[in-house]
């Protein structure tokens, strides 16, 4: 049989349970904002990706620490991959202090600069020009940092897009443009967003390669993204890279779901990509189903402590409010 | 009389000035099935069919700029902004064609089109969903400006609108929309640039636009326990506006309290100082003008921070005594 594991070559197959727990994080994570967030314990509004957790852990995981990514207004997953504490961020979400953004961002506007993490962002395409731009300190300063810039299939329809592709690629920026096609922008069909099959083929009009990988398989993932990751760093300039996925829950709270059917839903639902990278560990003898439950609930767990650290951690106050508007 | 919500205010005056004229549609992202970010197309696709609500992918530029072309040449487009931010990128069709055609071209040609977007905070979506920007729209010749804060102001201002020949920004506060107010069935129309008075008074005039409307009244009820009687003013048109109304209204009571919700520096709020300042009324003045806006910081995620970047009720009142304990 062939093996179910097709790593990058630079990768050691001894990491992979590190991606399973994240994963797992990453869901935990989402979860228990749906919940908290249908009984009114977070305010605002928050974007998941539950369905789509393979396409973030996968694009992070063939990076290197000093590399850096912008990411968008679904963008728990990334920030968890990148290494974000996941109490930092469950503070962010209520509004604490200790939150990454000392409460006043909330979940589009997670950043942690200083670990390479550009920031979410709650303008569709916001992200495009800013990775550019970080690609081109690293060209300039010649720091060898490679930039991930993760986006949506209708964030593709933006100007932005266009724009920052074409200088990306003019300029060969060691940038990689992730998208993670999830089939919808909020209700539109990405089917009736563009004229076309994939946005990866809209890498051809840039002189760029573009390539789609199945989205919901982590190394696929993996795959596509090292390749893209290694001409960036090589100075070859910039890709997209397209991951096929899909999102389980509503576009954000209030999502009555009306331009999707139930049965594309369990069609994809039956694609977790959690459980198929679980099988194939379990299945390589990378994992024992017992070492499987014991990762779930250590992952869980981190999730229900950091509601208790969110908890019991202080609201900011009105003095709070004019700080850090300058340096 | 039957009670609308504002929401459905703005709707029934779509929805009936798109019976009575073929060439008004609207264009949006999420306007279809979905019925739009905040539901005000609900349903409206189904009565006028994908050809007239017409789901655009996210590209605001796109948008705007097609809308400026179809207005031109004899359509008369309703476009949805998702959020009044995303003006930055409709911005370049705004200011710098839409406004500026008829007179570029001497007179030729027009530009009928209304740009309807929802603007404030205090739904905790952070910095880059809840601004008010209505003051820099303001600023540009050629573009008018709506902010109605009643269900009726609501439906006979989009009338109006509708039937301009020149672009105008109308502006929808996301609080204001579950607010009610007695609207007739049959359309009417609110001539633009004709302040109400929406509640009479003798101590001090307060001019209030959109959700600080209500706070003023609110205030206003409570200063009455006090006896002090005031008179609330909602221009409801920033461009044009009616000074008329509001020098009438300081000759009267001699006291000006100016409340917005955007921030203050820079404000619309100046504006409407200025007018006094430089009219007739200024004579009549028995304490400085005061003005009310928000504070110069983005809106911040967390609840309380969020409430109190801009005035409060609490701070009309303060205001309001200030002005009136001025010797
Ligand atoms: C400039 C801009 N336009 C519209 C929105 C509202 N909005 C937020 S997310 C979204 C859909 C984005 O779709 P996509 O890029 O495919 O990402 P996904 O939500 O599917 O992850 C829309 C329309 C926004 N935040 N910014």
């Amino acid at each position: 049989m062939t093996s179910l594991i097709n790593l990058p070559a630079h990768l050691k197959r001894d990491d992979l349970t590190d991606l399973l727990k994240q994963m797992w994080q990453i869901r935990f994570f989402e979860e228990k904002v749906d919940e908290f967030f249908a009984k009114g314990m977070i305010h605002g509004t928050t974007h998941l990706a539950v369905g789509q957790e393979a396409s973030a852990v996968g694009s992070i995981a063939v990076l290197e620490e000093r590399d850096k990514i912008t990411s968008t207004h679904r963008g728990h997953g990334h920030c968890i991959a990148k290494g974000a504490e996941v109490n930092r961020m469950m503070a962010e979400l209520f509004g604490r202090t200790t939150g990454y953004c000392k409460g006043k961002g909330g979940s589009m506007h997670i950043a942690d600069v200083e670990k390479g993490n550009l920031g979410a962002n709650g303008i569709v395409g916001g992200g495009f020009a800013i990775a550019a731009g970080a690609a081109l300190t690293s060209q300039m300063k010649n720091e060898g940092y490679v930039v991930l810039c993760f986006f949506g299939d209708g964030a593709s329809n933006e100007g932005s897009f266009h724009e920052a592709l074409n200088l990306a690629s003019i300029w060969k920026l060691p940038v990689v443009f992730v998208c993670e096609n999830n089939q919808y922008g909020m209700s539109g069909p990405a089917k009736e967003m563009m004229n076309i099959e994939d946005v990866a083929a809209r890498a051809e009009s840039y002189g760029i390669p573009g390539k789609v990988v199945d989205g919901n398989d982590v190394f696929d993932v993996m795959n596509g993204v090292s390749e893209a990751v290694d001409r960036a760093r090589t100075g070859q300039g910039p890709s997209i890279v397209e991951a096929k996925t899909y999102r389980w829950k509503g576009h954000s709270k209030s999502d009555a779901k009306k331009y999707r059917t139930r049965e594309e839903e369990q069609k994809w639902r039956a694609k977790d990509p959690i459980a198929r990278l679980r099988d194939a560990l379990i299945q390589e003898g990378l994992l024992t189903e017992e070492g499987a439950t014991e990762i779930k609930a250590a992952a869980k767990k981190e999730i229900e402590d950091s509601v208790e650290f969110s908890k019991q951690s202080p609201m900011p106050t009105i003095d709070d409010l004019m700080e850090d508007i300058y340096a | 009389m039957r009670e609308l919500t504002y929401l459905e205010a703005v709707r029934e005056a779509m929805s009936q000035e798109m019976r009575q004229n073929e060439d008004v549609f609207i264009l949006g992202e999420d306007i279809g099935v979905y019925g739009g970010a905040f539901g005000v197309t609900r349903g409206m696709i189904e009565e006028f069919g994908p050809e007239r609500i017409r789901n655009t992918p996210i590209s605001e530029a796109a948008i705007s700029g097609t809308a400026v072309g179809a207005a031109l040449t004899g359509m008369r487009p309703i476009l949805e902004l998702q959020f009044s931010d995303f003006m930055t990128i409709a911005m370049d069709n705004m200011v710098n064609q839409a406004a500026k055609i008829r007179y570029m071209y001497g007179g030729k040609g027009k530009v009928p089109m209304v740009l309807r977007t929802p603007a404030g905070s205090g739904t905790g979506a952070a910095a880059q969903h809840s601004q008010s920007l209505e003051a820099w729209m303001a600023h540009v010749p050629g573009l008018k400006v709506v902010q109605p804060s009643t269900a009726y102001d609501a439906k006979g201002l989009l009338k109006a609108a509708i039937d301009e020949d020149n672009p105008v920004i109308f502006y929808e506060h996301k609080l204001c929309y579950k607010t009610k107010s007695d609207v007739p069935e049959e359309l009417y129309s609110i001539p633009l640039g004709q302040a109400d008075i929406k509640r009479q008074g003798s101590d001090v005039t307060i001019v209030a636009t959109a959700i600080m409307v209500h706070k003023s009244l609110e205030a206003a009820l409570e200063l009455e326990k006090e006896g002090i009687s005031v008179e609330v003013i909602d221009p409801r048109t920033l461009v044009p506006l009616d000074t008329d109304t509001i020098i009438e209204s300081v000759k009267k009571t001699s006291r000006l309290v100016v409340v917005h919700e955007a921030v203050k520096r820079g404000g619309f709020g100046g504006e409407i100082a200025s007018v006094i300042a430089e009219s007739e009324a200024f004579d009549y003045l028995d304490a400085p003008i005061k003005r009310l806006g928000g504070k110069a910081v983005p809106i911040p995620y967390n609840p309380e921070l969020e409430k109190s970047a801009i005035p409060s009720v609490e701070d009309i009142v303060a205001a309001v005594k200030e002005t009136l304990n001025h010797r």
